[in-house]
């Protein structure tokens, strides 16, 4: 497996499409970083300065919600990541007759599907690391206070989070990438499927939960991009102390005071587990089809 | 010869939703000798082939790759054997010596060796200036070389060659068999499939011709023919200065003698067995002078054709 994931590596850094990729993640550096230039001022004082780098959103835009750090991962570029990476991941082996070369060399067939879905984690966790810590670097230049432990802790979990959110949209590519043999389809079902959980689960929460706040958010519980979005908010952002709807008689007896990191991590607790065994049942869905897959279908 | 067998089957049989690809098939090929699996398009050759590496699991029947079952353990199978796909890939932003270095890695082959290995075979298929060249850029010629010396690198005991001279020109052709039939040399066994009878025939020393999955006749080429064409009879073609129907109805007389067929100068002798010397005594005491003799060698074609008709 080793050897699989040692050439997958080397193809993934050497091509274009990583650069591109690399270059998106210091745009978003940038414009994070802008943000929190804008904003940061006018943000409360309950603490957690330096969290507030990932959390402030951009002053005075419309749709200013997409504009932070947080958001925009889960909703944009953690899904882009997973499925370029691995929107060809199989089909293109097959078709290029490299499939059926690699099949009859002594490895096992599961390492070939591990090798490129751990390598496709490792990329994916390389851009994560270095978009927090540019952010985190400049942020520190720029506002001039250190991160505090809990900061550096709960920063270390968000990571952790993305990373599994990360290897669902990488298992996700990879299992179309083993249904389809054409890389145009893998890649239009990757992102159908993406748009719909991004934004046609927002248009439909909506529709159906112009009533009850409380349908509005079942529904957008369904999204893996938006069960993310809300538990890294909880995670970067202490204050917020409830991912469900509170009524406004309850809201009177609330706190206004962060939450400790176990409280944090309570909150966060269902989604995580959640967003954890839809990565690893997509994971397994492609693992068993590609173990049972004739070779031969050439 | 050596009688060790590399590949031994045994009533092998495969079914793809319920129809029969391969159909109790049984043969086998010798230690370090070129075998050639023959059959139209559709006749089950693939199949059998990713049957022999363990890629495709058989319905029912037994296969032995040197000893080792390739359904039980592929891995052993693979380690030894070195297979060419009829539509061989190579990974096209790598250069030749890159996409070698990949398969000497999933080999487990120690980078001192592999760098050695890589000159050895590159040398051997006639690659070696194109050692840094993109292999998106090869043609069709160069990438079934390149596919050889691909094979070559782990220093495969059986090699499985599919369809390998398909798509090549003549001159690509001749140098690829040329590079086949010095494999038995170096201790490495050739199993080949083809529907190119010619070529195969060159190279070959036993053949198996398969035709909807089932065996149709396996054998060394001279006593296919013998067997497919003359019912296991020798044909003498017997030429003479002139006709001459008195001397038909003589070697008819010479016992072991089946039948005579007359075309012009030419005499068909059919024969149990290899009869030139009684009949050319024959041929000369009855006072015709004899021009040449030979023993008539079947073309795979004409085995070919003659089985195919029969369809």
């Amino acid at each position: 497996m080793l050897a699989i994931l040692r050439k997958e590596l080397s193809d993934h850094f050497t091509s274009f499409r990583c650069l591109i990729l690399f270059l998106l993640v210091f745009l978003i550096c940038g414009l994070t970083i802008y943000s929190a230039q804008q904003g940061i001022r006018s943000a409360g004082n309950e603490g957690f300065i330096f969290l507030r780098l990932y959390t402030t959103e951009l002053q005075g835009v419309p749709f200013a919600f997409l504009f932070n750090f947080v958001n925009f991962m889960s909703l944009f570029f953690i899904p882009i990541i997973g499925i370029v990476l691995g929107f060809d991941a199989i089909n293109r082996e097959r078709s290029s007759g490299t499939l059926s070369r690699i099949m009859s060399q002594p490895v096992y067939r599961d390492s070939v599907i591990n090798g490129k879905f751990l390598a496709g984690i490792i990329v994916l966790s390389l851009m994560m690391i270095t978009s927090v810590l540019v952010i985190g670097g400049y942020g520190l230049r720029m506002i001039g206070v250190a991160p505090s432990a809990e900061e550096i802790i709960r920063i270390f979990i968000y990571l952790v989070y993305t990373i599994i959110f990360g290897a669902f949209w990488i298992g996700l590519s990879i299992l179309f990438s083993i249904l389809l043999r054409s890389l145009a389809t893998s890649i239009i079902c990757s992102i159908a499927i993406w748009i719909l959980f991004s934004f046609g689960i927002l248009v439909i929460a909506i529709g159906l939960g112009r009533e009850s706040m409380e349908t509005f958010q079942t529904i957008l519980r369904f999204s893996p991009n938006w069960l993310f979005g809300q538990a890294s908010s909880a995670i970067l952002a202490p204050v917020v102390r409830t991912l469900g709807t509170i009524s406004p008689a309850e809201m009177a007896y609330m706190l206004p005071n962060p939450l400790s990191l176990g409280q944090s991590l309570v909150l966060i607790w269902p989604n995580f587990t959640s967003l954890l065994s839809i990565s690893i049942i997509c994971f397994a869905v492609s693992y068993i089809l590609f173990m049972r897959q004739e070779i031969r279908a050439i | 010869m050596n009688e060790k067998l590399a590949i031994e089957t045994h009533d092998l049989t495969k079914t793809y939703d319920g129809t029969t690809v391969v159909d109790h098939l049984s043969f086998h090929v010798r230690e370090n000798e070129v075998f050639g699996l023959l059959g139209p398009n559709g006749a089950g050759k693939t199949t059998t082939i990713l049957m022999l590496l363990g890629l495709s699991e058989p319905a029912s029947g037994s296969i032995h790759v040197y000893g080792y079952n390739p359904t039980r353990e592929p891995l052993k199978v693979k380690r030894i054997v070195g297979y060419l796909p009829e539509e061989v890939g190579f990974y096209e932003n790598l250069t030749t010596k890159e996409n070698l270095e990949f398969i000497a890695d999933l080999n487990g082959i120690s980078p001192a060796d592999t760098s050695r290995r890589i000159d050895e075979v590159l040398e051997m298929v006639g690659l070696t200036k194109e050692r840094d060249m993109l292999t998106g850029k090869f043609s069709r010629g160069m990438r079934q070389r390149l596919g050889i010396a691909d094979v070559l690198i782990k220093e495969p005991k059986l090699i499985i060659l599919d369809e390998p001279t398909s798509g090549l020109d003549p001159r690509g052709i001749n140098h690829l068999l040329d590079i086949i039939a010095d494999l038995p040399g170096m201790g490495t066994t050739v199993l080949l499939s083809s529907h190119q009878l010619y070529q195969v025939q060159r190279v070959c020393h036993n053949v198996a011709i398969l035709s909807k999955g089932k065996l149709v006749i396996e054998g060394s080429i001279d006593k296919l023919g013998r067997e497919a064409l003359a019912g296991g009879r020798y044909i003498i073609e017997v030429e003479t200065a002139e006709p001459s129907t008195e001397l038909v109805d003589i070697l008819k007389k010479i016992k072991g003698v089946s039948g005579v067929e007359a075309d012009g100068n030419i005499l068909r002798v059919s024969t149990d067995s290899d009869l030139r010397s009684e009949i050319a005594r024959t041929v000369v005491d009855s006072n015709v002078s004899l021009v040449q003799m030979k023993v008539h060698e079947f073309s795979l074609d004409e085995i070919y054709m003659k089985y195919f008709k029969e369809e």
